[in-house]
Formats: structure tokens, sequence, C-alpha cells
């Protein structure tokens, strides 16, 4: 992997744009986006739907290349890197919160979490102490070996927010983690990513069409047409 | 196998429905082959056991040389002469049909007519040897089973030659037929098919001439064969085995295709958490080990469960059915049960392969 040290441990995207087709179908999902977050910091994205905002949490979480544009994770700079250093990276470095949680059907609550180690290798003692660690974080002791059908969606997107955190993320990413809940669950989850962001000095992006989701956020950026501002 | 254990135990219902179907055609595996080595024992056991290495049969005869074939008994003599051949002696194949004396019980046996004390004699299990009385004979343990004994007297049908049992030897048949053992001038009378003492010509004759040893070049013109290529001499023998193996391999391709449409459809059904996997970081090969130990788990439980099945099942077959013609042959058998693994891992290697081309975005949903 092509690791240069940059100016943030963080997260970057320089001038970022993506394209998708050609000619007549060229769709530019993102248009020379900039945008840095330090450690620790919470930044929302807000748009509406089809305004780029899940192109830019692909781009920022190494599952697709830009067009053009660099992105840097925790000092790599992640351009020119094969499939296998992109899924290493993933596993590594980066937390996802997906939408309604996206758990394994057949996974305990535990499991969910000890899978991370898991594709990097072994399942040691010390991350098993982490999983329940994280499991009492977000609240989900008692219910740690049960299955995603036996929890409720809110209790599942804990579940994902704890399996993000598994692997010490230098980014976390968050796609519309609330899109599945009530308002009250949906305030506690935000709540709660932005606690943890704060605390294990993750540089966080959520990006939401919410707009009442925003109070949480450090910083708030609005997306419309592949591009920020 | 974290991934893979933890699916087995969650979707049992549907891992447990597809082992019962590999299972199941691991039983009818387990019992075809019993079934195809049942049947060579009852066609062949009694060439498989004779002690010559070559059969030389009469030459240009087409095709069932145990019953079409005659050679000259003298011509053991010139045998034994070739280089390479450490022994030779005549021997004579017929099937024919005989009635026991006192009890008026018929019978079905294969004659093989030998020399009494040369290579080709049997040593008898219980009872003399072939030649301590005349026309004296040794019957196969299947004539025991069918209740002969030793004292009893087959009396042949038409040349009406009187054959006194006087020892037995093990199970052998010959084209399904019991075997029983006679002096080779026994043979003869029987083989010249008439009553009443058989002229001269009568005791030229044998089917073949029986050999020891690796027979080298300048031996009579013959048509030889090695006692396992003899096989295809006995009636039936090549059809019953191109039969059964025929059935075996659809029954491999079936198993092949049973196993690949599941793990297709299941590997189908699977296909966000795999991009959920790949969008986590796991890699393409990490997904693949985990689904191919999956795949070997099923199989080799399923097979397991299968073989003992057909094991039991051929036991019991033997026990209540004793005519049929089924045994149990562990090294055909451990082949096939290694076939239904490795054709069935095979067949799920069409499904593996769509593992590695689900793309992980599918994990983000929503707009792009």
């Amino acid at each position: 992997m092509t690791a240069t040290t940059a100016t943030t441990t963080g997260l970057a995207l320089e001038q970022v744009t993506l394209e998708y087709g050609t000619g007549d179908t060229l769709v530019t999902a993102l248009d020379e986006v900039t945008l840095t977050v330090e450690p620790g910091e919470f930044v929302a994205v807000v748009g509406p739907s089809g305004s780029g905002k899940s192109s830019l949490l692909a781009v920022a979480g190494a599952l697709i290349h830009p067009t053009r544009g660099q992105v840097r994770i925790a000092d790599v700079t992640v351009s020119g890197a094969k499939a296998a250093e992109l899924a290493r990276l993933r596993r590594t470095r980066i937390g996802y919160v997906f939408q309604s949680g996206n758990l394994l059907a057949s996974l305990t609550a535990r499991d969910q979490l000890l899978l991370m180690p898991h594709l990097s290798g072994r399942i040691t003692a010390e991350d098993r102490a982490r999983a329940d660690e994280l499991l009492e974080a977000v609240g989900l002791t008692a219910k740690a070996d049960r299955r995603p059908h036996e929890l409720s969606g809110g209790e599942r997107q804990r579940v994902g927010l704890a399996r993000a955190l598994m692997n010490r993320p230098a980014v976390l990413l968050a796609d519309e983690p609330t899109a599945a809940l009530d308002r009250r669950r949906a305030r506690e989850i935000v709540a709660l990513l932005a606690a943890q962001a704060h605390e294990r000095k993750a540089a966080t992006v959520m990006v939401t069409h919410d707009t009442d989701l925003l109070e949480a956020a450090d910083r708030v950026v609005h997306m419309r047409d592949g591009k920020l501002s | 196998m974290f991934l893979a254990l933890r699916d087995l135990r969650f979707a049992r219902g549907r891992f447990a429905l597809m082992g019962t179907v590999v299972g199941l055609i691991a039983v009818l595996a387990v019992l075809l082959t019993g079934l195809a080595n049942g049947l060579v024992n009852d066609n062949v056991s009694g060439l498989r056991s004779l002690p010559a290495t070559h059969l030389a049969f009469q030459p240009g005869v087409d095709g069932n040389l145990f019953s079409r074939s005659t050679v000259d008994p003298a011509l053991a003599q010139q045998w034994a002469k070739v280089p390479g051949v450490r022994a030779a002696t005549p021997y004579g194949n017929t099937l024919t049909h005989a009635k026991e004396e006192r009890s008026g019980k018929d019978v079905d046996v294969a004659v093989f007519g030998v020399e009494p004390g040369s290579f080709m004699a049997p040593e008898p299990l219980t009872g003399d040897p072939l030649g301590s009385r005349e026309d004296g004979v040794l019957i196969s343990r299947k004539l025991v089973d069918e209740g002969l004994k030793i004292g009893d007297t087959l009396v042949v049908e038409r040349s009406e030659v009187r054959l006194p049992i006087i020892g037995t030897i093990g199970d052998v048949s010959y084209g399904h037929v019991a075997v029983a053992y006679a002096p080779l001038k026994t043979w003869q009378r029987i083989y010249y098919g008439l009553p009443g003492e058989p002229p001269q010509e009568a005791f030229k004759v044998a089917t073949a001439i029986a050999l020891d040893g690796e027979p080298g070049a300048g031996g009579p013109k013959a048509e030889v064969l090695s006692r396992e290529e003899s096989y295809g001499q006995s009636p039936g023998y090549s059809a019953e085995q191109a039969t059964m193996q025929m059935i075996q391999f659809f029954l491999y391709v079936i198993s092949m295709f049973v196993v690949g449409a599941f793990f297709v459809v299941w590997t189908v059904q699977r296909k966000d958490e795999i991009a959920l996997v790949r969008a986590l970081g796991g890699s393409a090969g990490y997904l693949v080990r985990d689904a191919l130990a999956q795949v070997l788990v099923v199989l080799v439980a399923a097979t397991a469960v299968g073989t003992a099945v057909g094991a039991g099942m051929i036991a019991l077959l033997r026990r209540v059915a004793p005519g049929m013609p089924i045994a149990w042959a562990p090294g055909p058998i451990v082949t096939a049960m290694a076939l239904l693994v490795v054709l069935g891992v095979l067949g799920a290697l069409a499904a593996l392969r769509r593992i590695t081309s689900v793309d992980p975005l599918l994990a983000l949903g929503g707009n792009r």
C-alpha cells in the first residue's frame, strides 16, 4: 500500500470526483468534493436522496476508487490500492454503521462483533473482552446472546454501532443509521454515535436526510447534486 | 468456519433437508455398490478363485469362450514347455442340472473339471480331496446351504453320471450357478451329455488349458486370456457390469447437480450478507474458504450417515434374503463415498464462484 504521511490522522477527501457511465449516460455522483474530518470530530452530511451522500461514504470507506482526487484514511492514501488492500483497510481502519443495522441473521449480537477480528485472523481473549465492553457501552450486555430477529430495530442498530467500533476504527461512517427507527430511538442512536465518536477519537461522518438529528453533530455540511456546501 | 457453522445451526432445517437428500443418495450408492459386487461374486467368484494366471482357449472362437471353446487336453504338455509357464493343466467348464438321488432335489451346477492332484485341484474345506473316490465331487458352500451334504449323490440330467459328494469348498459360483469340482474324466462324461460309456474322442476334450506363470511366445495356437480378462467371457458379465456402472454414473451426476443447485440457491439468498461481509473487509478468499468448509461438513456428514444406513441395510438384507446377490465391499464403497463428496464439492464450486462476484457496494443502501 502506498502510505504517505499527511497533515491529518482522520479522514481527508481532496477534490474527489466520482463518475458512473460514459457519454450521454455519464452521472457525476461526487463533484470535486473536499472534506476533512479530524479524529473525534462528528460531521453530519445532510441532503436529499440522490444527492450523492452514499457515494461519499463509498469513497470515504474504501469501497470504491474515486474517478479523480485523493482519499486519505488515517495517514494512508487510498488511491492506487488493489481490491485486497482496500479490503484490509476496511477491516482494520474503518467502521461502518449501515441502514437498519445490516446484521448477519445467524450470528448472536456478540458474534456480530467477534466477526471483525475473525476476518483479520484469530479471535483473541482481548477481542472477547472488547466485544463485551462495547456491548456494555451500547447497553446490550443482557442481550449479547440474541440473534437479530430477537432484537428490536433500535437494538439492532446499537449492535451495528458496537460492531463498527470493534476494530478501533480511525474513521467511522454511518449511512442513514436512523432510517428504520422512530424519533425517540433515532435520537438515542445519534447521541450514542456522537458520544462514541468523541470518546474513541474516530473521525466520524454520518449521512442523513433527517434535519432533526443534527444538534449532536460538531459540524453540518449540506450536499446537493454531488457538491458539498 | 465462523460463519459456516453458525449458518448451519441457524438454517438447520434447510441444511437437514439437503443433507437428507445426499444421505439417501449415499444409501442408494452403497446398495448399488453392494449389488454390483454381489453380482460379480455370483457371476465370476468361481473364476476369481481359480489358481491359474491365464487360460488358453481355442483360437478363432467369437465370445462366450467358456461354453464355446474346446481344446485337446494333450496340449497341456506343450504349454508346460513354453518359457514362463510353471505349470499347465486342462480345465473343463460346463453348466448343467442334476438331481439329488435320495431327496429328489433339483440343482443347477457349474461343473469345473480338473485333473486331481494338479495345481488347479482345490483343497477341500471339509471331506476328502478330488480323486479320492471315482467321480467324487467337491461342492460349493452355496449347495450346502441348499441342503446338500457329504454322502449325498448327484445324478446329472440325461447323461445320468452319478456324482457322490465327497467334500466341500468355499462359496464360489459361476454365471450365478454354484460350482462343483469334478475330476476331468468325470467332467468329460458330463460334457459328452449322453447316457452310457462315451466314445474315446469324448476324453480328448477340455474347455481350455489352465496356465500358471507368464506365458512367453512359442506356445500352441490359442486365445490366451488372463484370469481377469476371462471374466468377460462369463455369460452376461459385461452386460451386468455396464448396466450397474451406468446406473451409478447417473446417480453421481444427479448428486452433483442436487448439491450444486442447493448451494447456488443458498448463495443467491445470502447475497446481501456476502456483500456485507465484503464491505466489512472480509476477503473473497475468506468467504470461499468458509463456504467450502460448510459444503464439506454437510457432504461428509450426510455421506457418513448414508453409508452407515446403507451398510446396515446390506447386513439386514443378507440375513433376511440370503439369495439376494448383495455383498459388503469396503474398497468400492469407500471409493463411491469419496466420489460423492468430491463431485458434491465440484457441484458446489458453481456456487462458490458467485461469492467472488458479489459487489461489496450492495451493503450501502439507498441512492448513491
